[in-house]
């Protein structure tokens, strides 16, 4: 047992923040809010989107011969942290499960999203749309960087759509053999990026602003706030990891409730620390605040998660670890 | 990140598990907990046999990996607990180990791994409990003795201990870090008092110790004179990686019972109490995929003290869980296990550093935030 990343686990973490840094650096997340809020339509940059397909973050699971990665689940999330760190736009879980078999979603040309529940997300900017609804409306969205539609008559998708392949299926995320849906666990992995990204803008506000002639982070009220923030962090990337590894059903609910509960906190708490300034359309922090609102509404509820795991508990065959 | 285990580990889990198959049977009967002289023979007894098994120093050498097998398959068995033997073990073991003359430790350790001596530590005072380094307890060296006066707090397993960890300030004029020592003190040597502390649960596992011009002999320092501090901190957090790791075995399988028990009763009906238990399910789970994560990383550091802050709350909202599970004829009966269980998990938040002063280090030592005025 080695539960600590590879060398290549990390060169890949690495490589994608680096990535992350070019193609949507914070500069360019707050320009984009600036914009929305002088009433900019918000459009999904084409060119970032097939910047992010060739480097592999939609093929990274496909198998080399289809002209993916190779790569696993454990190391989507790491990919998928680094993504909610930046809160890089788009439909990015519906175009990296569509890819393989929606053509032109691996190589970032085509862009996939799909109907969950009430309402879908970047439903105008997609060349695709899994499952079906009779009618959409614009919904003016919480998040401005997430356009929203309210659907109705809106079903998942489902049916044998291509290669053999239930979209039901791969919108649960091709259900790995231990039956972990994969779509959630990189919502948490989007989740807990943006968690570590709170409470690193919260340090930094702490220790640079000063109030009472020295730096609020020398206050315990404020260092409590951080230091709890660093332990939501610490645990959802624990749980996002195991769940990521194991495959385990119950580990996958119990990390998207610790992933939901660090990324909504951590930017409350973000909040809280940098005051006045963090109401402010201009800082970063609202977006984490709307963005973790978005994410936690994707799928299972907390109510179904919980009881998921209640249910485990009665489950005899589940005596061990 | 690979959370399985190797063939050699699994062997070593096969051979653990017959062994305690065949061990445990054959144990005396658990003693009454306010017996303590029936309490160290029972621990002791239990680490004797772990010796003679070649297990006695799973604590100290076996590698990180094996350590946990070790604690969860001893958890999931049901064996004894380390009990009376926590501090030789687990503090002044590995602190001898690490900070000993080659002498202090042939004297000090074998008798530990054996179950032949027992320890208890004599850090907190009255006056000291989350600044420890403020501490009082004065040692004066008088030609080959220190002679040493004060009292100290918290001490578990006192009464029946053969040796203290003790700090003590030797230099009263040096900043307060620089003026402390580290002492292994008999705990049969004149002037030395022990007056048992009940504590809100209502046992007396605690002590208070008092020290009337005992005179320890200055070959029993470890380190340097006025370089406690830094003896001490070596391996202050030595468990901190594992601390839990058997306890969080043990909250899981309580849940589980509890959860068996709410349906029986019908409590497990009520949509609030399922979904509570499901957070804690969540939560337990994680924490043992934590404790993975600090075996794997090695040095205690930033899990460490996650897993102090998020284990000892949960540990306590699992016992409140319970007490709800239970009703009031079961939560208000003190002879109740879960609620013995749930007064004493009203410590975790106390002991071994504050949850607040938890929160200031990792403040301060992880997040760099400015030290407080």
């Amino acid at each position: 047992m080695d539960f600590r990343l590879t060398e290549d686990q990390r060169a890949l973490a690495d490589g994608t923040r680096g990535l992350m840094a070019r193609l949507y650096p914070a500069e360019r997340l707050r320009e984009d809010a600036a914009g929305a809020a002088a009433g900019t339509p918000v459009t999904l940059d084409r060119g970032m989107w097939r910047a992010l397909g060739e480097a592999g973050f939609f093929a990274l699971r496909l198998p080399e011969e289809r002209g993916g990665l190779g790569l696993g689940l454990p190391e989507a999330v790491l990919v998928f942290e680094e993504a909610g760190r930046a809160l890089l736009p788009g439909p990015l879980v519906t175009t990296h499960l569509a890819a393989g078999w929606v053509p032109g979603a691996a190589e970032g040309g085509t862009v996939v999203t799909a109907v969950d529940g009430e309402l879908t997300e970047w439903l105008e900017a997609s060349d695709r749309v899994l499952g079906s609804y009779d009618k959409a409306e614009p919904v003016r969205s919480v998040d401005p960087l997430t356009p929203l539609h309210r659907v109705v008559g809106g079903e998942p998708a489902g049916g044998v759509v291509g290669g053999g392949v239930t979209a039901g299926g791969v919108l649960e995320g091709g259900v790995t053999a231990g039956g972990v849906t994969a779509g959630e666990l990189l919502t948490c992995a989007q989740q807990t990026g943006s968690a570590a990204r709170t409470l690193e803008l919260a340090v930094r506000h702490a220790t640079t602003r000063e109030q009472f002639g020295r730096p609020i982070g020398s206050f315990q009220a404020v260092k409590h706030l951080c230091a709890d923030m660093l332990v939501r962090a610490e645990m959802a990337r624990t749980a996002v990891r195991a769940a990521a590894v194991s495959g385990d059903l119950g580990e996958t609910a119990a990390a998207r409730l610790l992933a939901d509960e660090a990324a909504v906190r951590n930017a409350r708490d973000c909040l809280q620390v940098f005051g006045g300034m963090g109401f402010t359309w201009e800082a970063e922090v609202h977006l984490h605040i709307k963005r973790s609102w978005i994410l936690r509404s994707r799928g299972r509820s907390v109510a179904e998660c919980e009881e998921r795991l209640a249910e485990s508990l009665l489950d005899e065959t589940l005596c061990g670890i | 990140m690979d959370l399985t285990y190797t063939g050699a580990e699994l062997v070593y889990r096969e051979e653990l598990r017959a062994w305690l198959a065949r061990t445990l049977p054959a144990l005396p009967p658990a003693p009454d907990p306010a017996d303590w002289p029936a309490r160290r023979a029972y621990d002791t007894g239990w680490q004797r046999r772990l010796h003679e098994a070649g297990y006695a120093d799973v604590h100290w050498n076996a590698d990180p990996t094996r350590r946990l097998i070790f604690l969860e398959e001893t958890e999931l068995a049901g064996a004894p607990y380390v009990g009376a033997n926590f501090v030789g073990l687990l503090h002044a073991g590995p602190t001898i180990a690490a900070e000993g003359t080659a002498g202090q430790r042939e004297r000090w350790l074998p008798p530990v791994l054996r179950g032949d001596e027992v320890w208890c530590q004599g850090f907190s005072e009255p006056g000291a409990g989350s600044d420890l380094a403020s501490l009082r307890t004065r040692a004066v060296r008088d030609g080959d003795s220190y002679v040493v006066t004060g009292s100290k707090i918290w001490t578990s397993h006192a009464e029946v201990a053969d040796w203290c960890e003790l700090l003590v300030r030797t230099d009263p004029d040096a900043p307060r870090h620089r003026g402390i020592s580290w002492l292994a003190m008999p705990m049969d040597l004149p002037g030395v008092t022990v007056r048992p502390l009940r504590t809100l649960a209502g046992t007396t596992e605690f002590a208070e110790v008092f020290l009337d011009e005992v005179r320890v002999p200055v070959a029993n320092r470890v380190g340097a004179e006025n370089d406690g501090w830094r003896v001490t901190m070596v391996t202050l957090s030595f468990e901190r990686g594992t601390a839990f790791a058997g306890e969080v075995v043990a909250c899981r399988r309580t849940l589980r019972e509890l959860a068996r028990m709410a349906r029986g009763t019908g409590a497990w009906d009520d949509p609030v109490l399922r979904r509570r238990m499901g957070r804690l399910a969540a939560e337990f789970g994680v924490l043992w995929r934590l404790v993975q994560w600090n075996v794997s990383a090695g040095a205690p550091g930033v899990g460490g003290s996650v897993l102090k802050l998020r284990y000892s709350q949960a540990r306590q909202e699992l016992y409140d869980t319970a007490a709800e599970v239970l009703g009031p004829s079961g939560a208000l009966d003190a002879d109740r296990p879960w609620t013995s269980d749930r007064l004493s998990s009203l410590s975790y938040t106390i002991a071994a550093g504050t949850s607040q002063i938890q929160r200031n280090i990792v403040a301060e030592r992880i997040l760099g935030l400015p030290k407080g005025a």
